[in-house]
């Protein structure tokens, strides 16, 4: 017996698996077209965007290319004492660019996000140096404002040399490198984005288990039901879908007003009175109710399609065989359910990790989640790269979550429909 | 151990889904204790209905079932301890064959090792003890099957009940499980109420078989009986073959009878006729009446034959007789050189036993 393994030939003598490569390449070839249209609009609205997100947010070459010469005399300024008189010189020849050319405001702003107050220091050289003489422009500038003998402008320059940056990552968690290049956090009164992060974490979670715990009986329920019953079910599970978010944000702020329905009704029952309403809206309490209700399809459909496929006989079997309703659920129903609640509270939990529109509308200042502090900032501060590292710490961890729940559950065990 | 004999008994069962329509009317059961009972029916004649009452997932709609003297109506299905395999064997598919045999005995919180024997010993008895550690989906039809009976008898029920069990086999394999469930039977003597509508399966297998048609137990007899002696027009044409002449009885006498056809007379064997004048089928198994008979029979008819069709072991034989032209013979392929061949006219004679004369159809 020989050890190596005979290759099997087809009929006209070539290896069998080399033919049916040849025979399969074609059937590849028209595979790969078909998708292609899908494979180029995923790389172009997709992977192209968080690349240049990904880009944007650690560049900052801004601030480089708008003073090549003084970050070329700094290199060798050590920052412990006041810069070199070059460093002076160079410094204001390129802002005597930027003044000309009307392009100083960027450069002000990006030295205030620094450090503060340098934008009114930064305004006041502009005026000023048109009537500088050449020559000793150390004196010359530090004679504009004191704040100039500060090393610390200086070094605030400084910090912005590099082309790449990851501040704005350390910012996304409320940190930042000091003056002496030490990473600490901020000061505990500004430390808004840890906050954020956690209540947007809060609110996902507690959003998908409030809709686990209510689609999965409606999920049973539509599973079990005969036909024309679970039709009926199905639509109206499914009108949501079919109703703008927008209206359905807009009737839940009616719903829930201090003045609505949902007040009235309380009142009207006797379980508060008139005049101590529960405030149900612009704050947690509304975002949770309007994201768990927009969210609830995305629960039941997975739920559903994995319940219909388990036979009735199993639940059936598992009582002959001796076990209680209980524990033929929880033995035997349950665990084939898992697929589904896990697909279900995958989608719930990434969807509402990034949700925007709902919190914006109903979740007042205690409802906002890290969502709206990255449309705060594309919109507002115009602080673009910021949003971007925003954008990206929340896709990472939303990765993260996708790994870890891998771990736990493995992503093959997950049915979407 | 003397055996009881209304182990198990309905008792004026009727069972209706939507307050129109009886399922069930009226059923009367009695089954011994060790026996092997299979109700036998067209789909729709209440068969498994009247299993799912006895296992506890229908209620009846009025009367009662007894198990070994107790009414069990208000005892739901996991305290009834009743086994029962289901049609699609409902295996658990997220458990091994192991813990599937073992459920039954987890739930019930017997001891480790009185487990690990038990299901070892249910395992070997369906000759699948190399099998514990496998999942369910990756056993072939009739693994599974003989897993689903195992997990059926492995907490040693009272009675164990069969839905349709071989319903999704091919026909080999569904025959050697029948003998398979037979021995099994035997050797463990546990009573057995199996579903079924086939025929030859329920034949091979019961002690006795209760067949169903509109709700109701047409006839429960042990599977000769059944076969030879139907006590009606539809238990004889839904058991096996069967050729029939509707008539009118024109005399009754002594256990014989002579019924007027529309061409001619016969005598016949009178089971649910009484007097001159009715209507009725006659009834006669196709084996019961032969070519060319040596011996004296009190049927002579002559016949055409109208179309031969080779089966391997027998020939089937269509003639036209006394105006029926569905007439079938079966004639055994060693029997002596007979003379059938298309347009031939034959001899054909039966004894009036053979010939029951029941109710018209």
């Amino acid at each position: 017996m020989s050890s190596e393994i005979q290759k099997i030939l087809s009929t006209d003598g070539i290896p069998l698996e080399e033919s049916l490569k040849k025979a399969e390449k074609k059937n590849k070839i028209k595979a790969f077209l078909l998708v292609t249209p899908l494979l180029l609009f995923l790389i172009i609205t997709y992977i192209i965007p968080i690349a240049d997100m990904f880009s944007r947010s650690i560049d900052d070459k801004m601030v480089t290319n708008m003073l090549p010469k003084t970050y070329k005399a700094m290199e060798q300024w050590d920052g412990k004492e006041l810069p070199p008189e070059e460093v002076f010189e160079a410094f204001y020849l390129d802002y005597k660019i930027l003044v000309e050319n009307k392009t100083a405001g960027k450069l002000q702003t990006q030295l205030n996000y620094e450090k503060n107050g340098f934008k009114s220091v930064l305004k006041k050289l502009a005026r000023k140096q048109k009537k500088f003489e050449d020559g000793n422009y150390k004196e010359q500038i530090m004679k504009v404002h004191k704040r100039w003998r500060n090393v610390e402008y200086w070094r605030a320059i400084k910090r912005r040399a590099p082309a790449y940056t990851y501040s704005k990552y350390l910012k996304g968690v409320d940190m930042y490198s000091n003056e002496d290049g030490k990473i600490v956090q901020v000061a505990e009164d500004r430390r808004i984005h840890r906050i954020l992060w956690s209540r947007t974490l809060e609110v996902a979670f507690f959003v998908t288990l409030f809709c686990f715990l209510m689609a999965y009986p409606i999920a049973h329920l539509l599973a079990t039901l005969p036909m024309k019953y679970s039709n009926l079910l199905m639509i109206c599970v499914l009108l949501p879908f079919w109703t703008s978010l927008l209206v359905r944000t807009a009737s839940w702020m009616i719903l829930l007003q201090q003045q609505g329905i949902v007040n009235d009704f309380f009142v009207w029952i006797g379980l508060v009175t008139d005049d101590n309403r529960p405030e149900m809206m612009y704050n947690k309490t509304g975002t949770y109710v309007a994201m768990t209700q927009i969210l609830l399809p995305f629960m039941v459909l997975p739920l559903y399609s994995v319940m219909k496929t388990i036979s009735p006989s199993l639940m059936r079997a598992g009582k002959s065989l001796g076990a209680t309703p209980a524990v033929a659920f929880f033995k035997v129903y349950f665990p084939l359910t898992i697929p589904g609640i896990g697909a279900g509270c995958l989608l719930v939990f990434i969807l509402a990790i990034g949700y925007y529109i709902t919190p914006a509308l109903v979740g007042g200042a205690s409802g906002t989640l890290i969502s709206n502090q990255i449309a705060y900032h594309m919109k507002s501060t115009l602080d673009w790269s910021f949003a971007s590292a925003m954008g990206l710490m929340l896709l990472t961890g939303v990765l993260v979550i996708y790994w870890i729940y891998n771990k736990l559950v493995g992503v093959d065990n997950i049915k979407l429909g | 151990m003397s055996k009881k004999e209304d182990f198990v008994k309905f008792d004026k069962v009727d069972k209706s889904y939507d307050g129109k329509v009886l399922v069930v009317k009226d059923l009367n059961l009695d089954i011994e204790e060790g026996e092997f009972v299979t109700m036998l029916g067209p789909s729709g004649s209440g068969k498994t209905t009247c299993l799912m009452m006895l296992a506890g997932f229908e209620t009846p709609t009025n009367g009662e079932i007894y198990l070994d003297k107790n009414p069990i109506s208000n005892i739901p299905p996991h305290k009834r301890g009743i086994g029962m395999v289901f049609q699609n064997y409902a295996l658990f598919p997220h458990m091994t064959v192991f813990e599937n045999l073992a459920f039954p005995l987890r739930v019930r919180k017997i001891s480790k090792e009185d487990i690990d024997k038990k299901v070892d010993k249910a395992l070997s008895m369906v000759s699948l003890s190399e099998f514990g550690n496998r999942m369910p989906g990756q056993l072939s039809g009739g693994q599974q099957q003989r897993v689903a009976v195992a997990r059926a008898l492995v907490f040693d029920p009272s009675v164990v009940l069969m839905d349709e069990p071989l319903g999704a086999l091919d026909k080999n394999l569904r025959e050697s499980m029948q003998y398979e469930i037979k021995h099994i039977h035997e050797s463990i003597g546990v009573t057995v109420v199996y579903v079924t509508h086939d025929q030859g399966e329920a034949l091979t297998m019961s002690n006795r078989i209760a067949v169903f048609n509109d709700g109701k137990v047409q006839q429960l007899s042990s599977p000769d009986k059944l076969y030879e002696e139907p006590v009606n027009s539809f238990v004889a044409e839904f058991i096996g073959e069967n050729n029939t002449f509707a008539g009118e009885i024109s005399d009754i006498s002594n256990g014989s009878c002579k019924v007027k056809l529309d061409k001619g007379e016969i005598i016949a064997n009178p089971i649910s006729v009484k007097s001159v004048g009715e209507k009725t089928t006659v009834s006669i198994r196709p084996e019961r009446a032969l070519i060319n008979p040596k011996d004296k029979m009190d049927n002579n008819q002559k016949g055409k034959i109208e179309e031969v069709i080779y089966h391997g072991d027998h020939t089937r034989v269509r003639l036209n007789l006394l105006g029926n032209s569905e007439f079938i013979l079966k004639v055994p392929n060693s029997s002596q050189n007979l003379d059938i061949k298309l347009g031939n006219e034959i001899n054909i004679g039966w004894n009036s036993h053979d010939a029951r004369a029941l109710d018209p159809k």
